[in-house]
């Protein structure tokens, strides 16, 4: 059918008319976001702004967008997140450190930073730990030099969307051959309006020198049931022979929607290990890509997932090896629920000088209801000879030999299919190297369990 | 202690059990023997309560309760015990969690206090060294990597454990040299009791020697076909099933 109008045809697998709400928000909100006064920061934000007006929100006619539909958000007005002030009360913040034990922290409340809550105590000197919007004073070159960089905004449609209305977030800066010992927490707290649904857009950066190493811990948690959107982008420069440990535990409420892209660019010899755990929000969508961009750089892209009821989660993972010599290792983990639905798209591209590539990647699913549902789709692209790749992709129930073994020696029903299911998660959850906050994980698989 | 009557099952519309009769009193270990298809797997997955079989007649009390009524970690706390022939590997359940979790699920139905961490050490240290296992073996999961022989002699110690009233020994002897066999067999005779009955299901006579029984059954067809003192086994080995109109050459 012949299109009747003169306007540029839309991409495909776009929809730009989801873009006018936001659109209209960004001309209202511009001139008040942090670091407006800065011409490169003007620069990247109408980039972003440009870009997502020409693509809109992503539709299942997208092949990245295949399986995750996000319809859902335009039949939603957002609004940008007010200022909730001192309004909002936490009796406890969700920490992996022992009762009582305190750390490095920041705070965020829809996006914005909230310093009385947060601590840069037990940091080693020389290490930066601050928000975004102080760090555009404070800090402006660190983040000119890095911001944008790899998670560029004229590339993905919803990083556009982050980039155009980027105003606050973590920012961690560790020097050359420092380590941080002390884990680094990340509180991230939906709250939302009674009014509307409200829309944030966190922006994270994370810039780990040559030689040095830091353990970071996000926390993503919701507050209440209003209907709250976080598009969060975060990017992570490991440099030569450094390590960023970057775990995140996702936990939002029922009414929340959580998309996240995570794009990590690692030295020769550094090691970036990302895992993440999703257990809560409406629809979420994690996309983490890493980059090897040095010989003998190593990176592991991990999870685990639970969902039940109507809960959509979308794992979408990128994997480049860009050098010769380096290692990765992917294992994913879920269990689906009632008409809960997975979705886990993993590529691995190797690039044709990525000679000795050592590349692992396993997906695993247990479906607990017949009207469970994941969608699986790992790709792998090798342009390069002698290298060594393997994946696997499983879908499964659970075993009913190991039930009725467990039955028969007492144990009962809820509580065998509870071991069961905490054996089939437990495999990926030994891929966090760090004690406390595998162990903190592990409880929030059981809380899980428990809430059945 | 149990009492099966006229029980009769089957399994995808198959007719396997024929009307077993079978009373067991407390303190009596009978065998039962049988050549492969009689049933007598059959008969321990029924007494154990697991799925897929259709129980078409019959009944089973055990201490004067209807035991096909009940679910099978109820058996299970009321004193019944399965070793399995093929005991099941649960890869990412370590063996110490599953003793645990089993011991206390029992006496929690039983209204018997939970034991802590340190009790069930204790206790579990104490069976292991009997039955000649190691630390190593409660560390990993269960019956994962195990061999034939470490996998009976983990079913043993569940059973020295769980400390059940009626244990049910299905192919115990299947897979194991006889050293092993030895192990297991000491295994099981120390627990032996006035108060404790056990149903030792087996194929070969050589079980019979370690485990001597007070009572054997030859199964065949579905239903028990003869019955006698430990004597009877050794007839058997001697001469096969073929007077039962078992063909076994094939």
């Amino acid at each position: 059918m012949a299109s009747t109008t003169l306007t540029a045809p839309a991409p495909r697998g776009y929809d730009p008319a989801a873009a006018k709400p936001f659109l209209e928000q960004f001309d209202r909100v511009k001139d008040g976001l942090p670091g407006a006064g800065l011409s490169w920061l003007n620069e990247l934000r109408s980039q972003g702004q440009a870009r997502f007006a020409a693509l809109g929100l992503p539709t299942v006619k997208n092949e990245s967008w295949r399986y995750t539909n996000l319809r859902a958000l335009d039949k939603l007005t957002f609004q940008p997140a007010a200022e909730t002030g001192e309004a909002v009360r936490f009796d406890v913040l969700p920490t992996v450190r022992a009762d009582g034990a305190t750390g490095p922290r920041l705070v965020f409340v829809d996006g914005r930073f909230r310093a009385e809550l947060s601590s840069t105590t037990g940091l080693p000197a020389g290490v930066e730990l601050l928000n975004l919007a102080d760090a555009l004073t404070r800090k402006p070159d660190l983040v000119a030099e890095h911001l944008g960089r790899i998670a560029a905004p004229d590339d993905r449609t919803l990083v556009a969307l982050n980039t155009a209305f980027l105003a606050d977030g973590p920012v961690l800066h560790v020097p050359r051959g420092v380590t941080v010992d002390e884990t680094i927490e990340l509180v991230f707290v939906s709250v939302g309006s009674e009014a509307q649904p409200t829309a944030f857009h966190p922006r994270g950066l994370i810039v780990a020198e040559a030689e040095s190493h830091a353990v970071i811990v996000e926390h993503h948690v919701g507050l209440g049931s209003c209907t709250t959107l976080s598009n969060g982008v975060t990017e992570v420069f490991v440099g030569e022979g450094a390590s960023v440990h970057h775990y995140k535990v996702q936990r939002e409420h029922a009414e929340s929607f959580h998309l996240s892209h995570t794009a990590a660019k690692v030295a020769g010899k550094g090691v970036y290990d990302n895992f993440i755990l999703t257990i809560g929000a409406k629809l979420s969508r994690n996309e983490v890509n890493s980059v090897l961009d040095g010989e003998e750089g190593d990176t592991h892209v991990s999870g685990a997932y639970m969902v039940r009821g109507g809960q959509h989660v979308d794992t979408t993972t990128f994997i480049d090896h860009a050098k010769p010599c380096c290692t990765s290792r992917e294992v994913y983990k879920g269990v689906i629920d009632d008409q809960a639905r997975a979705v886990f798209q993993g590529k691995i591209i190797v690039r044709p000088d990525a000679q000795k590539t050592d590349g692992y990647q396993q997906n695993r699913a247990l479906l607990l209801s017949d009207t469970a549902e994941i969608d699986a789709k790992p790709e792998l692209e090798i342009y390069a000879d002698d290298v060594k790749c393997s994946h696997g992709a499983t879908v499964g129930e659970l075993d009913d030999d190991q039930l009725f073994y467990l039955r028969a020696r007492g144990i009962d029903k809820a509580e065998a299919r509870g071991l069961l299911i905490g054996a089939f998660l437990s495999e990926a959850l030994e891929e966090i190297a760090e004690e406390s906050v595998r162990d903190a994980f592990q409880s929030y698989v059981a809380d899980w369990q428990n809430v059945r | 202690m149990i009492e099966i009557k006229n029980l009769h099952a089957t399994v995808d519309g198959k007719e396997i059990l024929k009307g077993i009769d079978l009373t067991i009193n407390p303190g009596e270990v009978h065998a039962i023997m049988g050549p492969n298809g009689s049933g007598k797997s059959t008969l321990s997955y029924v007494l154990a309560g697991r799925d897929g079989y259709e129980i078409t007649e019959g009944s089973v009390s055990f201490f004067g309760k209807d035991l096909l009524e009940m679910e099978p970690e109820e058996r299970a706390a009321a004193g019944l015990f399965l070793a399995f022939q093929y005991p099941v590997e649960i890869p990412g359940v370590a063996n110490t969690t599953f003793l645990k979790s089993a011991l206390n699920a029992i006496r929690k139905q039983r209204g018997e206090p939970e034991l802590d961490a340190m009790q069930f050490l204790k206790l579990v240290r104490e069976k292991t060294k009997a039955l000649n296992m190691t630390d190593e073996m409660l560390k990993r999961a269960v019956n994962v990597g195990f061999s034939g022989g470490e996998k009976k002699r983990n079913e043993t110690l569940q059973m020295a454990v769980l400390q059940p009233k009626f244990a049910i020994l299905d192919e115990t002897d299947s897979g194991l040299d006889i050293d092993a066999l030895k192990i297991v067999a000491e295994g099981v005779n120390a627990l032996r009791s006035p108060e404790r009955s056990m149903l030792v299901i087996t194929h070969y006579q050589r079980l019979l020697d370690y485990i001597v029984p007070d009572h054997v059954h030859v199964l065949a067809f579905g239903k028990i076909q003869r019955s006698g003192g430990k004597e009877l086994a050794l007839e058997l080995e001697k001469n096969g099933y073929a007077e039962f109109g078992v063909n076994e050459a094939a």
